[in-house]
């Protein structure tokens, strides 16, 4: 059996990327406990568009947490008010009868508003297309673990490769800074043997392309890694850092080149 | 991949400074704490007098000191200008914030912890740098009979007064200099500068708890067995020893002198 509640939604409406948008209190009745956020949203939608009204534009595909699509801030928290988990794997037990739930779009520049609550996150992948990739030389296929990977090595590359792009990390930070993502993106070919060739060019490509979308500073202050959804840890801020600082003092091709 | 910004171009460039500069401004605390503690000895300001002398007179130390005030504007400058980024980078804020979930307070008040101690490192040097310099101290000759250790001081007019001097006359060192000892003396006799000294020691000491290991994790130093010793430091050292240490100085005069 599952509880029923009432909620008071206060959710950014906002019509397009050109207009401005405000606040908008909508009630939510009914709604039972062992619903995920979105479901929740789902209903209201229905509600709304049986009324004839605009139903609230918000961002999803997977719903099981592996996409990196869902966003918003709920009450100032990325994703939500519980860690480790994306928006679509939060559930109305989390609230209670009665409170009032404040809904917002991810809040940066580099990520404009599209509509209501869905924000443009191209910057993120036009970051990736700066260098986060391998070359490879084409031909038949290697065989499988052909490269010998530390398994230590390979568990922290992979942790880092476990970033879904969803962007909490630009929403929690105060500064609006994207360094948790660059630095995931980094770390995850940095750290392995496939990633080497362009090591150093990848850093600074994707450095320059992150201030050049209007990405803040970071200051070290923590919110991105206790908001990210997958765990992403600030040590990859410091191999970023580490990377790109590398890259421009040291490297042969950056001194003689 | 192009070529790519120069360093101090970039975000992580100017963070570099930031953190260079700090961690430079650091050194000095360490310096200036270990040398007021003389301040403490019951003597008359004998040591603390010599010790001001050296530090204003010795062509290295005057080195030193002129790329410390240098830091402490570029320090400033730079706070200012990615702050001004970081404001850009979001131009509309969050409705409903939670930021004490997510990060400490210190680390997401640094600007407003750094103006506090950049109006005090004014009011410091206005109150003991500007009138050192300026003539606007007392006068204090000590005589040291030789042969018993004895030191005895008097306070001397401006026009007794030439320069710093140390002369042996008879068995009798007779030491005339500015006295900046009864300056403090003075100064700390003003309670509302007491309070205010004391304020900006708790802020530095806030500043320094976040600022000490964020400019580390800044240069890229992330060592699993090292980091915990940084870690150390800027919390025991430089957030509470350090601070409570210089806010000793004006209690001890306001309440024991």
């Amino acid at each position: 059996m599952s509880a029923h509640m009432n909620l008071t939604l206060k959710v950014w409406r906002q019509k397009n990327d050109k207009t401005k948008g405000q606040f908008v209190t909508i009630e939510a009745k009914g709604i039972a406990d062992d619903m995920s956020f979105l479901e929740m949203l789902d209903i209201v939608n229905d509600d709304l568009t049986r009324k004839g009204e605009d139903p609230i534009y918000f961002d999803h595909d997977c719903r099981e947490g592996i996409c990196g699509m869902c966003s918003l801030v709920i009450n100032g928290r990325p994703h939500g008010p519980k860690q480790g988990t994306t928006t679509c794997q939060l559930h109305m037990r989390s609230f209670h009868d009665g409170q009032t739930i404040v809904i917002e779009p991810w809040r940066a520049a580099a990520f404009p508003v599209l509509k209501d609550l869905a924000v443009d996150r191209t910057a993120f992948d036009r970051i990736q297309q700066a260098g986060g990739y391998v070359n490879v030389n084409t031909g038949g296929v290697p065989d499988a673990n052909t490269i010998a990977i530390p398994k230590r090595i390979a568990d922290e590359a992979f942790e880092s490769a476990t970033c879904i792009g969803c962007g909490a990390c630009v929403a929690a930070c105060k500064n609006a800074s994207a360094m948790l993502f660059v630095s995931a993106k980094v770390s995850q070919f940095a750290l392995l043997p496939q990633g080497q060739t362009e090591r150093y060019e990848r850093a600074q490509a994707m450095v320059d392309q992150m201030d050049e979308e209007g990405f803040g500073n970071c200051t070290n202050t923590g919110a991105c890694e206790a908001e990210c959804p997958v765990g992403i840890k600030l040590t990859n801020i410091a191999r970023l850092n580490r990377e790109y600082l590398t890259a421009k003092v040291f490297r042969e091709e950056d001194i003689h080149g | 991949m192009s070529k790519s910004k120069p360093v101090l171009n970039s975000s992580l460039g100017k963070k570099l400074i930031m953190s260079l500069t700090g961690l430079f401004l650091c050194t000095f605390l360490v310096v200036h704490l270990i040398g007021n503690l003389q301040l403490f000895k019951d003597d008359a300001g004998y040591a603390f007098n010599n010790y001001a002398y050296l530090m204003t007179h010795f062509a290295p130390i005057k080195v030193v000191s002129y790329l410390l005030y240098a830091s402490v504007i570029v320090h400033a400058i730079y706070a200012i200008i990615l702050t001004s980024n970081n404001k850009a980078a979001r131009p509309i804020g969050y409705a409903a914030s939670a930021g004490g979930a997510n990060s400490k307070w210190n680390s997401r008040n640094m600007g407003i912890l750094g103006t506090v101690l950049l109006v005090f490192i004014a009011t410091h040097m206005a109150n003991f740098w500007w009138k050192y310099h300026n003539d606007q101290v007392p006068y204090i000759e000590y005589r040291t009979d030789l042969s018993t250790g004895v030191t005895t001081s008097t306070e001397i007019q401006a026009g007794d007064f030439h320069d710093f001097t140390k002369v042996t006359e008879n068995g009798v060192e007779i030491l005339k200099a500015r006295d900046l000892y009864k300056q403090v003396d003075y100064a700390f006799d003003n309670v509302f500068l007491v309070a205010f000294y004391v304020i900006a020691m708790a802020a530095l000491a806030f500043h320094l708890i976040h600022g000490f290991r964020s400019a580390f994790q800044t240069v890229g130093f992330d060592h699993k067995k090292y980091v915990p010793i940084i870690q150390f430091l800027g919390v025991w050292i430089f957030g509470v020893l350090i601070p409570v240490g210089f806010a000793l100085m004006p209690l001890y005069f306001f309440f024991c002198k």
